[in-house]
């Protein structure tokens, strides 16, 4: 390769690999014509784009193994992709690596309902594994909005959580067993189908890694029996304050409901352009609650947290009549993130967690640093765990817009940073708040959660340069850290 | 920090060489940058035999004097406190806001970070899960003196691996734990109970799966078995309505049984002589476990769950239950044994100990924490 920039150099070393890989998997499974790569340039947050040199179009475990294999032969790094709907650019390629796609992988390997089980392939998606349960009496808890479409894998790598996880929990909860393709091609089995195993819990590492430490082939989850009565309470307050206070009286009270969603004025207009959720009329915010479990429970506790409401000045409280009704609500506020791009030509989605006792306060300070840069943001969180979703409103036609959205976005963190909070609650790090880690953590929690990385991935080639501000270099000494090594995707400006 | 030599504790059969009792994080750091010979981590020492005696044991730590609760907000269920806290300590000070951190290993005096290192449970753990499920914060101090926090104080937070997971069932191999956070849960207003007698195991298989694929919602389904028949108890913690209602609907589902407000003695007890063993399996396998036991076995099993804690005679043939419950990824770990007894601490290894093994050498490259005390020799 004597006279090939280093560019070149590293093209011409992923087309000999691209060549290896036709022969190793066959043909029709690997992808290097430029037109058919643009569609995999990005995941769900479309601000960062890089064509990946090659996409494999895994079939089958195998197919993984082997490309791993030759992308850890060759010191090429490779980068695991579900549906694509991650919000953190978790499954942005890089570029002259291999993007390996796993939606193919899509078989229900086994339904086991009376261990509560259920085996499946990573591409299979979230709705589906409920969908296979439910002539059990069975459901799979984890619920991201994105449930239509997101895939198991994807929720492995993220950590998924969803509306239901303030009473169920996360992913990890509901994980109890998956089959990981390490970065040099071994293949080991994590957890399994009985609730304990001795030695460390590789899994629970595992869980929520996004894609830095192998690829999942097949994941086993646990699944609950489905609850005798769910039902949904749709609220309606003058008042943001009032909602939020709500929230809080509920938890004080010792209810644990399934959900506590809260949507404000801007966010519910959306929702109303979109789907007509018919939602109360005039409402500064309202909360979507759910309760389940045993029927008399589920009553009583509807009666109680009726009256918390109206003790906060609750205007209309409506609970769903039945099936219908239920789905209407919840699609209000499932469809609310892309509900706003009918009241603004782009908006910015953030992520982030702060203890649920600071909401009233918080949600003022976002306020006033939304008015501060003059952007209209519309908020839609899952509030009983204080996870927000501020969807920051811009034109994108408006010179510097788009980077003002994004400081608030990054503002709005730092806010979170500050109150003892989290830089992300479900979206996970990915591309996107990697520098945001460092606020969060120390050099010394970054360093120690690489030795984890070092463990499983040595070369560093699983999905590189995603969640750590600066990659640690294994075998090095703690402390010593070097220049991102890895090549960054960001493409100088984001959006 | 003074290291005594004075002590006359023996751990799992090894007498250490000398021990401390740091009372701060800063205090733990000091103790592992200014020494380099092995050590072992300890609670309140209540669960020393759930892993391998170590090989080695220059210097027993105990956590007991980290001892404070550092931060309790009753309005985000989240308590932080240090490692050394004991667990009853902790129930007593959250029940005065109606609160409980929702774990209930039953051994007196057994600390937060005794309880997270051993990964000890309770029959609780079928509504609200395990260590993992319950601890979202974790501070650390790493064999080589440094101090690393995971997690946080959010209930829901993907940010960076989830080490608290990592350090839960490690027994101090990967590091010291000076302080947890925990999500907490608001304490039931009431309680019941209904008991039926078991007559064999597939009897406690039948009763175990007709609750399993009901709409009621115990808090822990427990069997008591001895040589061959036993009683299950079913718990229910809720609203007293919902207690009441729940009651009647499981007698109406298990063919009859006594009602009564508390649970029976033995609840949640741990056996005790010959071999205890912690056994996990596919929750639908328990009649198949309960079947593979050697006679003169007993104990209890958290029977939705999969997990049972079982006595077994000493010169049982544990290789050979072992493989009888592979079938059902079952496992056989020994959590107490005669001093003199010579046995297989956990089991044999899985594909992943490769990667295990890797993990261990990465957080604790010079082997010298809880040497020998993990699966494998680890």
């Amino acid at each position: 390769m004597v006279g090939m920039t280093d560019t070149e150099q590293a093209s011409a070393r992923t087309l000999e690999l691209a060549e290896r890989l036709r022969a190793a998997i066959g043909a029709a499974k690997v992808l290097t014509d430029p037109a058919q790569l643009r569609t995999y340039e990005c995941d769900g947050l479309e601000a960062f784009r890089v064509r990946p040199g090659v996409v494999v179009l895994a079939e089958h475990r195998d197919d993984v193994v082997r490309t791993v294999k030759l992308c850890a032969q060759a010191g090429i790094p490779f980068v695991a992709r579900g549906s694509g709907t991650g919000l953190s650019g978790g499954a942005v390629p890089v570029s002259d690596g291999v993007l390996i796609v796993l939606s193919r992988l899509r078989s229900i390997v086994d339904v086991d309902p009376d261990n509560a089980r259920m085996v499946v392939e990573p591409g299979v998606i979230n709705l589906w594994v409920t969908r296979e349960a439910a002539p059990h009496d069975q459901l799979y808890a984890p619920d991201p909005s994105s449930q239509q479409v997101c895939s198991i894998g994807g929720n492995v790598a993220e950590n998924s959580g969803g509306a239901h996880c303030l009473k169920y929990g996360f992913t990890v909860n509901h994980v109890m067993g998956a089959e990981v393709v390490l970065a040099d091609g071994e293949v080991v089995h994590l957890g399994g189908s009985a609730p304990e195993h001795p030695g460390l819990d590789l899994l629970g590492a595992f869980v929520g890694s996004e894609g830095t430490l192998g690829v999942v082939t097949q994941v086993t989850v646990r699944l609950l029996r489905v609850p005798e009565s769910v039902q949904t309470m749709l609220v309606g307050f003058h008042s943001v304050a009032d909602a939020a206070g709500t929230v809080s009286d509920i938890i004080a009270a010792g209810i644990l409901p399934a959900a506590i969603e809260m949507m404000d004025a801007l966010a519910i207009e959306a929702a109303e352009a979109a789907v007509q959720c018919n939602y109360p009329e005039g409402a500064e915010a309202v909360l979507v609650i759910e309760l389940d479990g045993p029927q008399v429970e589920v009553d009583e506790q509807f009666e109680h947290v009726e009256t918390l409401a109206r003790a906060r000045h609750a205007f209309e409280t409506r609970i769903a009549a039945d099936a219908e009704d239920r789905a209407l609500m919840w699609k209000g506020r499932k469809s609310a993130f892309a509900a706003v791009g009918r009241i603004s030509p782009s908006y910015y989605v953030q992520d982030g967690v702060i203890p649920r006792t600071r909401l009233p306060e918080i949600l003022a300070s976002m306020s006033s640093l939304a008015d501060e840069a003059n952007l209209r943001v519309a908020n839609v969180f899952h509030a009983g765990d204080g996870n927000l979703h501020p969807l920051i409103l811009f034109d994108d036609a408006v010179p510097g817009a788009p980077k003002a959205a994004e400081e608030l976005g990054f503002a709005i963190l730092d806010l979170c940073i500050e109150a003892g909070g989290s830089i992300t609650g479900e979206h996970g790090v990915g591309l996107e708040k990697k520098s945001k880690m460092a606020g969060q953590f120390t050099a010394e929690d970054l360093d120690t959660m690489q030795l984890v990385r070092c463990a499983f991935d040595p070369d560093g080639l699983a999905n590189p340069g995603k969640l750590f501000p600066t990659p640690r270099l294994c075998g090095e000494r703690p402390g010593v850290r070097t220049a991102d090594t890895a090549p960054d995707p960001a493409l100088g400006e984001v959006f | 920090m003074a290291v005594r030599s004075d002590n006359n504790t023996v751990l799992a059969g090894v007498t250490p060489g000398g021990m401390a009792t740091p009372a701060s994080a800063g205090e733990v750091a000091d103790i592992l940058r200014s020494t380099t010979g092995t050590v072992v981590p300890v609670g309140a020492g209540t669960k020393t035999g759930w892993a391998a005696a170590p090989t080695s044991c220059d210097l027993l730590l105990r956590t007991t004097a980290l001892d404070r609760v550092v931060e309790h907000v009753p309005g985000d269920l989240v308590v932080v406190a240090e490692a050394g806290v004991p667990l009853e300590t902790l129930q007593g000070q959250l029940a005065e806001h109606n609160q409980m951190l929702a774990l209930d290993p039953p051994e007196p005096g057994a600390t937060l970070g005794g309880i997270v290192g051993a990964n000890a449970s309770g029959p609780r753990r079928l509504r609200f899960g395990t260590v993992r499920d319950l601890l979202i914060g974790v501070t650390v101090v790493l064999a080589d003196g440094t101090t690393a926090r995971a997690g946080g104080k959010v209930v829901k937070n993907v940010a960076g691996y989830d080490l608290g997971k990592l350090y839960t069932g490690a027994h101090g191999a990967l590091g010291v734990l000076v302080s947890t956070t925990w999500r907490l849960h608001p304490l039931p207003a009431a309680a019941g109970t209904v008991t039926v007698p078991v007559a064999d195991a597939a009897e406690a298989g039948r009763l175990a799966n007709l609750v399993a694929r009901s709409t009621l919602t115990p808090t822990a389904v427990e069997l008591r078995w001895d040589g061959g028949s036993g009683e299950l108890v079913v718990l229910f913690e809720s609203i007293p309505a919902s207690v009441e209602a729940q009651s009647a609907a499981a007698i109406e589902l298990l063919g009859g049984g006594e009602r009564a407000d508390e649970p029976p003695d033995w609840f949640g007890e741990r056996p005790t002589g010959g071999v205890v063993l912690r056994m996990a399996y596919e929750p639908h396998a328990l009649p198949r476990v309960l079947a593979a036991l050697p006679a003169g076995s007993a104990g209890t099993a958290s029977a939705c769950t999969g997990v049972a804690y079982l006595s077994v005679p000493a010169d049982a043939d544990l290789a050979a239950l072992r493989a009888a419950i592979a079938p059902y990824d079952g496992s056989a770990v020994v959590l107490g044994k005669p001093a003199d007894l010579d046995v297989d601490h956990w089991g044999p290894v899985a594909d992943s100990f490769g990667l295990m093994t890797r993990v261990k050498d990465q957080f604790d490259p010079g082997r010298r924490l809880s040497p020998g005390r993990l699966l494998g020799g680890l």
